[in-house]
């Protein structure tokens, strides 16, 4: 760090201050993103490499050592495709929506800390603008299907809709529970409250809370069992039946960087972020951190691989009459935790 | 410096999306403009400190109410055509509303409370002030009884909408969840064994 500050200020010999600011901030950005796209690129691949020892199947082998390199092969492939504008869509809308759904999901890493000082953006409302980035992106989906004046995208968007209008209530309210413990918005601080060994971290006392989370978590990102938007057996692909190539290829990062940032986020919020389970004996370091987002994302592709997907109305059903109630009724428990002082979470 | 270019950047977009949602032809448009209008006023909402209200702004308007706007308004069948009719007719009645309200608009502005001199620019809070920790000790302190009785008007409201939409119609067909989770596989299902047949 201070290497990186006296860089800086030599720098401000040279060029202006705004500039300065923004080349610095951009190359942050590389920094976080460059990562995130190989870790979305081998997310892939492990997901086809795990679902595939789960069926008792090899999965990718072929490209490169234990098929190593398909990601690539992959990318390529999606990059030299021809992208086809469907008749009577709505060009700009149908181009700008993947634009849409990616931007967000990029942006709602401005604000993950990953140790107590390397965070791009050390803000005060930290989470809520994670909810709100997550929230915008919907808006890719609605619009793909909308634009694609295709009867199977457009039934994908509306259930799209639905379903992220009754998940989004049940996590923010998941949400709310971790504020009341966290006493604070920013992630950094929720994160330094846990601290303290595996005892202090806030999954104890918001067991359900960290349930809900984690299942509207997967309903949020369109994944399996939620994954009517998509649904291969009932609408072909739902939402993006009509995107080749490069299109495709941007809902498909952001679904998979989305998926990355919900167990990242379930990491840091309920399993102590970068803090050792046992202070005392090994030091906290952002491998921690790595290491539990690792455990969530593995939880993903299991979930695809063992759980058949929930029907529609079902989907309605737990949303709002299962997990909304779960979470206001543990938000009053936590209220009068907190009143009586139970610890050592609510001191 | 910065700040006014950013200013003058958001409130021009703000304008001209906010002019687009009544002047678009396509109800789709309109409202993928009014989410655009949403989305820059809370930048400048931001601009002016107010990072609370701004990121709430974008997390109930555009995550939430304009994604059940848009719901609806793609559901609909609007026949754009039938939509212009009448433009002449109600010129008239239009054009007295929008006098009316531009005249309210302006004995606001023009008031005393609108004038640039009335208070001079707020000082830029340190860094680590919390906007969000102030508004919450004032809604809960200050005007908790303000803020109680506007919540429950909301639910009031929720309640009455709800109970004015919700009919039940005898010959569509529902299905109970609680029933379905009962069904045991001894119901239904009844296996048979048979004996396996001799090879002839």
């Amino acid at each position: 760090m201070d290497f990186v500050n006296s860089t800086l200020e030599w720098l401000s010999q040279y060029i202006h201050e705004y500039l300065l600011f923004t080349i610095y901030s951009g190359v942050k950005a590389l920094v976080i993103l460059v990562p995130l796209f190989i870790v979305v690129a081998y997310y892939t691949y492990a997901e086809r490499k795990v679902i595939g020892y789960m069926q008792i199947r090899k999965g990718p082998n072929r490209v490169g050592p234990k098929g190593l390199l398909q990601p690539f092969a992959d990318m390529f492939k999606l990059m030299f495709k021809e992208i086809i504008v469907p008749t009577n869509s709505n060009k700009y809308l149908f181009i700008i929506a993947p634009v849409i759904t990616f931007a967000p999901a990029m942006a709602a890493w401005a604000v993950i800390p990953f140790n107590d000082t390397l965070v791009f953006s050390d803000i005060n409302a930290g989470l809520l603008y994670i909810l709100a980035m997550t929230s915008v992106g919907v808006y890719g989906v609605i619009i793909a299907g909308w634009a694609s004046n295709s009867k199977y995208a457009l039934l994908g968007a509306m259930r799209s809709a639905a379903q992220i209008v009754a998940y989004e209530i049940a996590m923010g309210f998941a949400l709310v529970g971790v504020l009341m413990v966290g006493g604070s918005l920013n992630l950094g601080d929720i994160v330094n409250k846990q601290a303290g060994g595996i005892g202090h971290w806030f999954f104890i006392p918001l067991l359900p809370l960290f349930f809900v989370y984690l299942i509207s978590g997967v309903a949020e990102t369109n994944r399996a069992p939620f994954d009517v938007a998509e649904g291969e057996s009932e609408i072909v692909a739902g939402f993006h039946v009509e995107y080749s190539g490069m299109t495709f290829a941007v809902f498909f990062l952001a679904e998979y960087a989305n998926m990355i940032l919900i167990a990242m986020l379930c990491s840091l919020l309920f399993f102590g972020g970068w803090l050792s389970p046992v202070p005392g004996l090994l030091g906290d370091s952002v491998g921690w951190l790595f290491g539990k987002t690792a455990v969530f994302m593995l939880l993903f592709l299991w979930f695809r691989a063992t759980f058949p997907r929930y029907r529609y109305d079902q989907i309605m059903r737990l949303g709002w009459k299962v997990l909304l109630p779960v979470t206001i009724v543990w938000l009053f428990v936590e209220g009068l935790a907190v009143y009586f002082k139970v610890g050592p979470w609510f001191v | 410096m910065i700040e006014t270019v950013i200013f003058y950047v958001f409130a021009i977009a703000t304008v001209v999306s906010a002019t687009a949602v009544v002047t678009v032809r396509n109800p789709v448009h309109a409202a993928l403009f009014l989410v655009l209008t949403f989305f820059t006023s809370a930048i400048i909402w931001m601009s002016l400190e107010a990072e609370f209200l701004a990121i709430t702004l974008v997390l109930v308007y555009v995550g939430a109410v304009m994604v059940l706007f848009i719901f609806v308004v793609m559901m609909l069948d609007i026949n754009v055509a039938r939509l212009r009719e009448g433009f002449v007719r109600y010129l008239p009645l239009g054009l007295l509303v929008a006098a009316i309200m531009l005249g309210l608009m302006l004995s606001v502005v023009t008031s005393d409370v609108f004038v640039l001199e009335a208070g001079s620019e707020p000082a830029p809070r340190a860094a680590d002030y919390s906007n969000t920790k102030a508004l919450g000790g004032v809604l809960y302190t200050d005007y908790v009884f303000a803020f109680e009785i506007a919540a429950v008007i909301l639910l009031v409201a929720i309640i009455a909408a709800i109970s004015l939409t919700m009919r039940k119609r005898s010959q569509t067909k529902y299905q109970v969840p609680s029933e379905q989770i009962k069904v045991r596989k001894a119901d239904r299902l009844r296996i048979v064994k048979m004996p396996s047949e001799e090879k002839s």
